[in-house]
């Protein structure tokens, strides 16, 4: 059979776009080819990983098992849309430079997502409950220590409250 | 780029079943955590997709005019364990959906994917069994309503007739299920996040109103045979029982009467049986205590 295409509006990073994709496209090819969006990391592609780690509406979702087509009027955010529209670093990417959360950074736009939909919460997280919400991402370079106490250093700094490690 | 022959989107229940009559052939994907990842190993490779994920009807929890809590087939895990409703009147799916994968996984995941796949291994199931839940069917002659346990035919195969152009539109808990009832569900893996079940055990008691009499309880598992499964004899043991560490124990042994576990790589059935017991003791301890009981 023909290669079957749909067109797909969506807004990713602040923008309303349209694309025509092939149907056959998982979220991360959209993204990446038809996008530029090459944070969108391509690790498993089985939803094991967590690199290709979006936003959409607000929530994680794997974008590699997720089909381009159903991205149809959804509001996508990649690790592109963290910096300001002046370049500036957001506060949980300065934090995951100081506490050193980056090696070979082929896991860090996927935990700068889910670290972002915590954050967004606005309230505090026990522990359990962060190393719970982080637990959607392997690591193969940190050891994962750095990136938590990024993570939590940031949840506190928003509540107005500082934390020694 | 995934090897699909063709897609054809629903955006309706309605619509969903006139493509399932035109293509019987097509596979169903509601969420595609399972079969996405299916296509990429080839074993799904090269066929029709029906989409069912943009159908906005089939998602949410309410309370329907039977009192039923009927929770929408494409309502993701994340959606459930965070449900009011569910939190207030079955907090134990809730719990046990949220043991499901990782955290993208349950916002992707749906309960009516959980259990379509007819995996004895859903976090989900051992639950909706022990809750005996009713599986909502809609297809061109309307809708059928059967009981969870009469849904799964054998491992891998649940009774959804493509014929009749079919798909499960909701999961029901009926009343008698939750009415002064309380659960706990116990998943036993290698790891915390991204992991099969190796066994889940689902308990819920309902106390007498002094608290010291099981009136009922009700026991299922995931992974302790080919489907998941109730365990009738240890039922009969705890039914019109008191709550004491004695009857704890002599109703986890009388699980052994009804599992049938198998041996394989992520462990030997002699250790699934081993595990079965102190699950079903802790599980039953637990549900005691969150219906106000004490373990005497
Ligand atoms: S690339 Fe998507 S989870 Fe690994
Ligand atoms: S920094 Fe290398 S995988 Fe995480």
């Amino acid at each position: 059979m023909s290669v079957q295409y749909k067109v797909v509006h969506c807004n990713i990073n602040g923008r309303a776009v349209e694309r025509t994709v092939d149907v056959r496209a998982s979220l991360t090819d959209m993204l990446r080819n038809d996008y530029s969006l090459t944070a969108v990391k391509k690790g498993c592609e089985v939803g094991e990983c967590g690199a290709c780690t979006v936003l959409i509406d607000g929530e994680t979702f794997n974008s590699c098992i997720y089909l381009a087509i159903w991205a149809e009027g959804k509001h996508i955010v990649t690790l592109e849309g963290l910096i300001s529209p002046e370049g500036e670093l957001s506060d949980i990417q300065q934090a995951f430079i100081e506490e050193t959360a980056i090696q070979c950074g082929f896991c860090t736009p996927g935990f700068l997502l889910t670290a972002k939909e915590i954050l967004d919460a606005d309230r505090m997280f026990t522990d359990d409950e962060l190393r719970k919400m982080l637990s959607g991402h392997l690591c193969r370079c940190t050891g994962y220590e750095n990136i938590f106490r990024a993570v939590k250093k940031t949840m506190y700094r928003r509540q107005g409250k500082e934390i020694d490690f | 780029m995934y090897d699909i022959k063709a897609i054809y989107e629903a955006e309706s229940v309605e619509d969903a079943v006139e493509l399932r009559l035109a293509h019987p052939e097509a596979q169903i994907i509601a969420g595609g955590s399972d079969v996405l990842v299916q296509i990429r190993e080839g074993r799904r490779a090269g066929k029709e997709l029906i989409s069912i994920y943009g159908i906005d009807a089939m998602r949410g929890v309410s309370i329907d005019e039977e009192d039923n809590l009927r929770i929408g087939s494409l309502t993701s895990f994340s959606h459930i364990t965070n449900n009011p409703l569910v939190k207030k009147i079955c907090p134990v799916l809730g719990e046990a959906v949220d043991q499901i994968g990782s955290p993208q996984i349950r916002n992707i995941g749906t309960i009516g994917g959980n259990t379509c796949n007819g995996v004895t291994s859903a976090d989900s199931a051992s639950t909706l069994h022990a809750w005996e839940a009713i599986i909502e069917l809609t297809g061109k002659n309307g809708i059928r309503r059967l009981p969870i346990k009469d849904f799964y035919i054998k491992a891998g195969t649940v009774d959804i007739r493509a014929e009749e152009g079919e798909i499960q539109t909701a999961v029901l808990i009926p009343k008698e299920s939750y009415e002064n009832t309380f659960g706990h569900y116990i998943k036993y893996g290698l790891r915390n996040a991204m992991e099969i079940a190796t066994l889940g055990c689902s308990v819920n008691v309902r106390l007498s109103p002094d608290k010291r009499v099981i009136e009922r309880c009700r026991i299922a598992y995931g992974v302790a045979g080919p489907v998941p499964m109730r365990a009738p004899s240890a039922e009969a043991v705890a039914n019109g029982q008191a709550p004491t560490m004695a009857l704890a124990e002599a109703f986890s042994l009388a699980v052994l009467e009804d599992i049938n576990p198998r041996d394989s790589w992520r462990a030997a059935k002699a250790f699934r049986q081993h595990i079965a017991v102190e699950m079903a003791k802790r599980a039953l301890i637990e549900s005691v205590k969150r219906a106000g009981g004490e373990i005497a």
